[in-house]
């Protein structure tokens, strides 16, 4: 399913073997040397990583294991590029002060542009960086230590010029991408309107062609816009008249407006319970003209470029949250070490010690999980990791929220204070499971996207079934025959050919039990609820965390897996945390599952969609007051 | 005059670390704990990049002794803003006994290797603070030395100096060839920026050098007995009613004092 359209693609981690080609050229300059990285947009179907198998109970294991890893060049590379960046959060950004005046201040902002933190991803023809998306994970995990600037940045890079980026033509990038690296203009993304959030597919900005056809004018207005007030650049979506087939129809398009083309207005900042410092507003359109230049890719295919910009920058979200919980880790198991009540330190009390082995394993499994999807990411041909993004994403937002919670909870009143930063992290955190896309919107994307995949592939056995394969049949009937004898799973990962190491066998059994049964789960969901699955979200939301938790196991398995291979620091520590958290998520799918089986005791679903309905027909709580007497 | 000034630059545990001694008391951890460049000879790569801007010099040389990893701190002078850097590989027991008389007799030798018109250095390192290198490569090389400088001028051949010392300021003039080592107010270090980085680390840049018989690194070992973290701070003892005295005096009016012996 090769796009045709698509640029032949140089991955970073080949450049090893490439320098070990051209080393004798050493010094003959870093054009012949540095290949890039381009990345390219597909427009038919897609060719989904690892998460699609474990729909039907299988685990592709070549795509996960060994776990992705980077050559010696680009570690070092990694190393040399954190140290600056390190040094200036800590020395030149005062956070506490960022968030007090709810603006970054221009020399913390000018420091940031002259680290070239603007232009981590643009490609180095274009003035940028042109690093890997694994390194800018590295990055991120320090970049997340000021919230505010975690989101200016992302906003920037990650959504508003990703469409030029991606989807743009060599014109639009030699226009824009040069000043955006260096940070002169800074860039914005344009989708959210007051009418439409989580339904993008709504929104009713209009873009009209000029008689001349020369101009688009865009007329409407944008809501939550981050770089709002002071974005040169913005990738603005619009409704644009097409015609298909002889029929007009509203398509979405995509544009790069210039605030400079006139009749732009924004309105003023919002003020926001956390990330107080990132730039919010909303933004007016009033007829502003657009060249037809300006339109990235093709009119009326903006709707797939928006979900493409929106998936490309999710996993970053795993590494970010992994760096601000292990910074908390330090702040706070300082003090628990040296504070005394009852004569003992705190960490000596039982359920403290839960809530820093809770923030190590966070931090464990967030770290594995993104840094094995940006692995595969990176991989030549890139494969679509929406999927593998969206439970990344998922998992890291609920993760980091419980995480930055606990951790002022440990330092008590404390923590409360603003005299101490806890609690502005937990304030930046609330965002993170509401922004580029929200929590429940992306449960359905994952849920819904593998179930149509395994529908695609149950509906053609069938097919195949009623024609008359005999063969297909039986292996079919065999299966569900020793799954029901209670014959142990082997999907492979252990034993003979095993990937994963045998100090994690036991969890490597468990994780094959669970996508086992997760298979036969989805396929009796898709005989019990067909199409009408699309409505039953209670069901959908379990079917997601199940996956989000196998992929976690996976990530974690195969991170430690190859720890203790090649004998890193602390592998032991590792397999700990590996094996601790594949034993929880192990019940935790196992009930899970249990409560989608039909007729389950254990689901309360329908009474839950009972008491919603009486409470909303009321808009109001609507038990009689327990004081209440009737006679 | 070539207009080369050497640098050196020092790999040292970096300042926020918090140290820690090995169980067997034979030193500091520095397994797994990060290191970073010596901040003294940040400000020197600083001063003399600044210096190289100016065009008051011609090419700036980081030198570092030490081990493989040395190569990170020289990559970073690099991105600073150095044109050229050596490697003096100086690894296990003789990076060890490796001290500023053996690191002094290596400067000396590259700087007339060099033939170098300017020696840079920071005053001290922050692992050791011997605040002796500087000084005895002058003395090897028989050169002017300016140490704590924190102000640097070159005039025509001669280099005008301030130095920070006890008493207040001096101000110097001495001749070329010199050295100078760089105290804390000389400049404030640039960042390294990212694409600084990835130039240097494209650039290789670094000649590696082994240390030979000239440079011999076996003469003068200081042998190191132990090493202990300091006590915990105790509580002060008050010897002599001082308590008292401080209590009335804060008061700020006559009481009848009540004196009391307090020696313990």
């Amino acid at each position: 399913m090769m796009n045709m359209n698509r640029l032949i693609v140089f991955s970073r981690t080949f450049r090893i073997g490439q320098r070990l080609l051209g080393c004798h050229a050493r010094h003959a300059g870093k054009e012949e040397l540095r290949l890039q990285q381009r990345r390219s947009i597909k427009t038919h179907s897609r060719h989904l990583a690892y998460a699609k198998d474990l729909f039907l109970g299988q685990v592709n294991k070549a795509e996960v294991f060994p776990y992705p890893e980077i050559g010696n060049d680009e570690l070092e590379e990694i190393k040399q590029l954190v140290a600056p960046v390190e040094k200036f959060f800590s020395d030149d950004v005062d956070s506490a002060k960022i968030d007090r005046e709810a603006t970054i201040p221009p020399e913390t902002l000018q420091g940031l542009k002259d680290l070239g933190l603007f232009g981590i991803m643009i490609p180095e023809e274009y003035g940028g960086l042109g690093l890997s998306n694994t390194i800018y994970a590295r990055l991120n995990e320090i970049i997340a230590l000021d919230g505010s600037i975690a989101v200016t940045l992302a906003a920037h890079q990650a959504i508003g010029l990703k469409g030029i980026l991606i989807a743009g033509n060599e014109a639009q990038k030699q226009k824009y991408l040069p000043k955006l690296a260096s940070g002169e203009h800074i860039a914005a993304f344009c989708l959210t309107e007051p009418g439409s959030g989580s339904d993008a597919a709504s929104i009713q900005t209009r873009a009209t062609l000029s008689e001349d056809g020369k101009h688009y004018l865009i007329n409407g207005s944008k809501i939550w816009i981050s770089n709002g007030g002071m974005a040169d650049i913005m990738t603005v979506f619009a409704r644009t008249e097409v015609e298909v087939d002889g029929v007009k129809k509203d398509k979405i398009s995509a544009f790069i407006v210039e605030r400079a083309f006139g009749g732009i207005t924004s309105g003023k900042p919002e003020d926001k319970l956390g990330i107080r410092g990132s730039n919010t507003c909303e933004l007016s359109f009033d007829n502003v003209p657009v060249p037809v230049e300006n339109v990235i890719g093709e009119i009326g295919g903006g709707f797939k470029i928006a979900m493409n910009i929106l998936n490309s920058g999710r996993f970053s979200m795993g590494s970010s949250c992994a760096g601000m919980i292990k910074k908390l880790i330090e702040l706070t198991s300082e003090y628990a070490t040296t504070r005394k009540q009852f004569n003992k330190s705190l960490s000596e009390f039982g359920m403290i010690q839960e809530k820093f082995a809770m923030m190590a394993l966070n931090a464990f499994v967030m770290e594995s999980m993104a840094y094995l999807t940006s692995g595969m990411m990176d991989r030549p041909g890139i494969p679509d990791c929406s999927l593998e993004a969206a439970m990344v994403k998922v998992f890291s937002s609920e993760g980091g929220w419980i995480c930055v919670s606990e951790a002022l909870q440990v330092l008590g009143g404390l923590g409360y204070t603003k005299n101490y930063p806890f609690e502005r992290f937990v304030r930046d955190c609330r965002i993170l499971p509401i922004f580029e896309g929200t929590n429940e919107i992306l449960r359905m994307y994952i849920a819904l996207t593998g179930m149509q995949y395994a529908g695609k592939i149950l509906t053609g056995k069938i097919k195949e079934m009623k024609k008359g394969n005999i063969g297909l049949a039986i292996g079919m009937v065999s299966k569900k025959l020793r799954a029901s004898l209670g014959a142990s799973v082997d999907l492979g990962l252990t034993g003979k050919d095993g990937v994963v190491h045998p100090s994690l066998e036991d969890s490597a059994k468990k994780l094959e039990q669970n996508v086992s049964l997760f298979g036969s789960t989805v396929e009796s969901l898709l005989y019990r609820y067909g199409k009408t699955i699309v409505d039953e979200q209670l069901v959908l939301k379990r079917v997601a965390d199940v996956l989000i938790h196998i992929y976690a196991m996976t990530a974690v398995l195969s991170r430690a897996s190859r720890s203790i291979s090649i004998g890193l620091r602390n592998h032991d520590h590792e397999v700990l945390l590996a094996n601790t958290f594949c034993n929880d998520a192990f019940f935790k799918n196992n009930y899970w599952m249990v409560q989608l089986q039909k007729h389950s005791p254990e689901n309360n679903d329908a009474n839950i969609k009972k008491i919603a309905k009486q409470v909303l027909e009321n808009r109001a709580y609507i038990c009689s007051h327990p004081l209440e007497r009737t006679y | 005059m070539s207009g080369r000034v050497l640098v050196g630059v020092k790999r040292v545990i970096d300042y926020a670390v918090k140290i820690r001694v090995k169980p067997d008391n034979t030193g500091v951890v520095t397994d797994g704990v990060k290191h970073s460049m010596n901040p003294f000879c940040e400000i020197a790569v600083e001063e003399a990049v600044k210096l190289k801007e100016k065009k008051l010099i011609k090419e700036v040389v980081a030198v570092s002794c030490g081990p493989q990893q040395s190569q990170e701190t020289i990559r970073t002078a690099l991105a600073m803003g150095a044109d050229r850097g050596i490697h003096v590989d100086v690894s296990g027991k003789d990076y060890e006994n490796l001290g500023p008389l053996q690191v002094s007799k290596i400067l000396a030798a590259l700087a007339k290797q060099e033939d170098a018109q300017l020696i840079l250095l920071g005053k001290q390192a922050i692992d050791d603070d011997c605040n002796q290198t500087g000084q005895m490569t002058a003395a090897l090389l028989d050169w002017p030395q300016g140490t704590f400088a924190s102000e640097v001028s070159l005039e025509g051949d001669k280099i005008n100096l301030v130095r920070e010392i006890d008493g207040g300021l001096e101000h110097i003039k001495i001749n070329t060839p010199a050295v100078i080592t760089a105290d804390l107010r000389l400049n404030t270090p640039r960042y390294a920026t990212l694409p600084n980085i990835m130039d240097s680390l494209m650039n290789n840049e670094t000649e590696l050098h082994k240390p030979n018989h000239r440079t011999s690194l076996c003469v003068g070992l200081i042998p190191l007995f132990e090493t202990v973290a300091p006590e915990d701070m105790q509580g002060g003892t008050d010897r002599s009613g001082a308590m008292l005295r401080h209590t009335v005096l804060q008061s700020g009016k006559p009481k009848r004092i009540i004196l009391s012996c307090l020696c313990i």
